[in-house]
């Protein structure tokens, strides 16, 4: 389980994340909404301690994220994150890309990861492609590599940092029946996303940020029905 | 009787053969100082992107002297300057020494140039899958930024053969150093200069297609 308690975030002066309480079960799917701005990614950004915190605490499996004393690198293969960048590693074929980490963060043998590497691209439906540069890859089968690459690491929990914002509107579909299977399959999902139908249909409870402050979370229904919040009210109002 | 005794003679096939040797010196002098200055240049770049304040000072002042400062008055100066101070070494490795300490003021800047160009979306990515910050740059940054300036450093190692001819001030018989005894020996100038420029071409004819050769393969 992820909990999070009274997190503060700063850059700079500007106040990022103004004290954030939230816990996200095993199993559980969650999906953060919200204008740009309002500290979603850098949320998860915390999650994975690729950003530094200025007060709170994040723990994952009841370890302190942003501890001194806490292996960053080994909490991080728990976490598979995706971008909004694809971030394929240009000069590695698909299988390549995601043997990667396995091989060197697990020390599996050759054999090994590149087997864990075809099961995963299999999995996101590219088992046709794995010896394709990205380059010859469009986003959306990109983004779904980015996906199988942090599967391949057999992580607990999937941080989605609007993995599907940059991609050109009919990729988008691909990317998000990944994240549907992956969610029915049973992961713990924590995703950012623009995609309302996604969090409505996909996600066990739904958050809304505004201005670096979880305004409300709930079930789907009820933040989409009856948002108690009129900054929610509004800004739902505005994405239909 | 005898014939008369002649200072001067004609080029002939021996003299070729002189030639090639003096280009093979050539070769093994470039091949080191190159080798040494594109590692020492690739961590002296990588010093140079991640420190931009200590570095930039320090390192950074001292590369430029190097890559202000023309390579001949280096070589004469640090000949001599060894032998002041008791590092006596022949020309051979002087050379190497010196042309290596040039070639990595080069390459580090180009190096650096290719370290930064890798953003940190790229670097983040590394690091979600769990990969620390040496594995990061050994298995992802290094090769997707020296890759993209590959052809820079082509450049470099290509001038670098070439102002390897000035390792002939230190007296060591390679390529031009040979060819210019040549010259005061057979009085043809131009023969003997077409011939020298010729051994330098086929130096670096074969490094620039191999080096185009790897592009392409990359790219594809």
């Amino acid at each position: 389980m992820i909990e999070i308690k009274d997190l503060h975030k700063y850059f700079g002066d500007l106040h990022v994340l103004k004290g954030i309480d939230l816990n996200v079960q095993k199993g559980e799917v969650l999906s953060i909404i919200g204008a740009s701005g309002s500290g979603k990614s850098t949320l998860l950004y915390c999650i994975n301690g690729l950003e530094a915190i200025q007060k709170g605490e994040v723990l994952v499996d009841g370890v302190s994220v942003h501890a001194k004393d806490t292996d960053l690198n080994k909490l991080r293969t728990k976490m598979g994150m995706v971008f909004q960048q694809f971030n394929s590693f240009p000069h590695l074929t698909a299988l390549e890309n995601v043997a990667l980490a396995p091989k060197i963060v697990k020390g599996k043998s050759k054999a090994e990861a590149k087997e864990i590497a075809r099961a995963q691209l299999e999995h996101v439906g590219l088992g046709d492609k794995i010896d394709n540069y990205p380059s010859a890859l469009s986003g959306g089968q990109q983004q779904r590599l980015a996906i199988a690459r942090a599967l391949a690491m057999e992580p607990e929990y999937m941080l989605f940092d609007e993995a599907t914002s940059a991609l050109d509107p009919e990729l988008v579909g691909e990317v998000l029946d990944t994240m549907r299977l992956l969610a029915e399959e049973g992961m713990t999902m924590i995703c950012v996303t623009h995609e309302m139908g996604f969090a409505r249909d996909v996600s066990d409870r739904v958050a809304y940020f505004h201005q670096g402050i979880m305004e409300e979370i709930g079930p789907p229904k009820q933040i989409f029905g009856e948002p108690t919040s009129e900054h929610t009210a509004k800004f739902l109002a505005n994405v239909r | 009787m005898n014939e008369p005794i002649s200072f001067f003679s004609g080029f002939g096939p021996k003299d070729l053969w002189f030639l090639a040797q003096a280009a093979w010196q050539t070769l093994i002098i470039s091949v080191l100082s190159i080798s040494a200055g594109t590692v020492l240049g690739i961590f002296f770049g990588w010093i140079l992107s991640e420190s931009k304040i200590a570095g930039a000072i320090t390192l950074g002042f001292v590369l430029d002297a190097f890559r202000s400062v023309p390579l001949i008055i280096q070589l004469v100066l640090f000949y001599n300057l060894f032998n002041v101070v008791g590092l006596a070494m022949n020309p051979f490795w002087a050379g190497v020494i010196i042309l290596g300490v040039y070639t990595s003021a080069l390459v580090a800047n180009v190096a650096r140039g290719g370290i930064e160009a890798v953003g940190a979306p790229m670097r983040r990515a590394g690091r979600s899958l769990g990969l620390s910050y040496l594995q990061t740059m050994q298995h992802v940054v290094w090769p997707i930024g020296l890759r993209a300036v590959f052809p820079s450093w082509v450049g470099v190692a290509l001038g670098v053969l070439k102002d390897s001819a000035l390792v002939s001030v230190l007296g060591h018989p390679e390529l031009l150093k040979v060819a210019r005894d040549l010259i005061t020996r057979t009085q043809q100038p131009l023969l003997v200069l077409a011939v020298a420029g010729a051994f330098y071409f086929a130096l670096s004819y074969p490094i620039s297609r191999y080096a185009a050769h790897l592009e392409r393969k990359w790219q594809s």
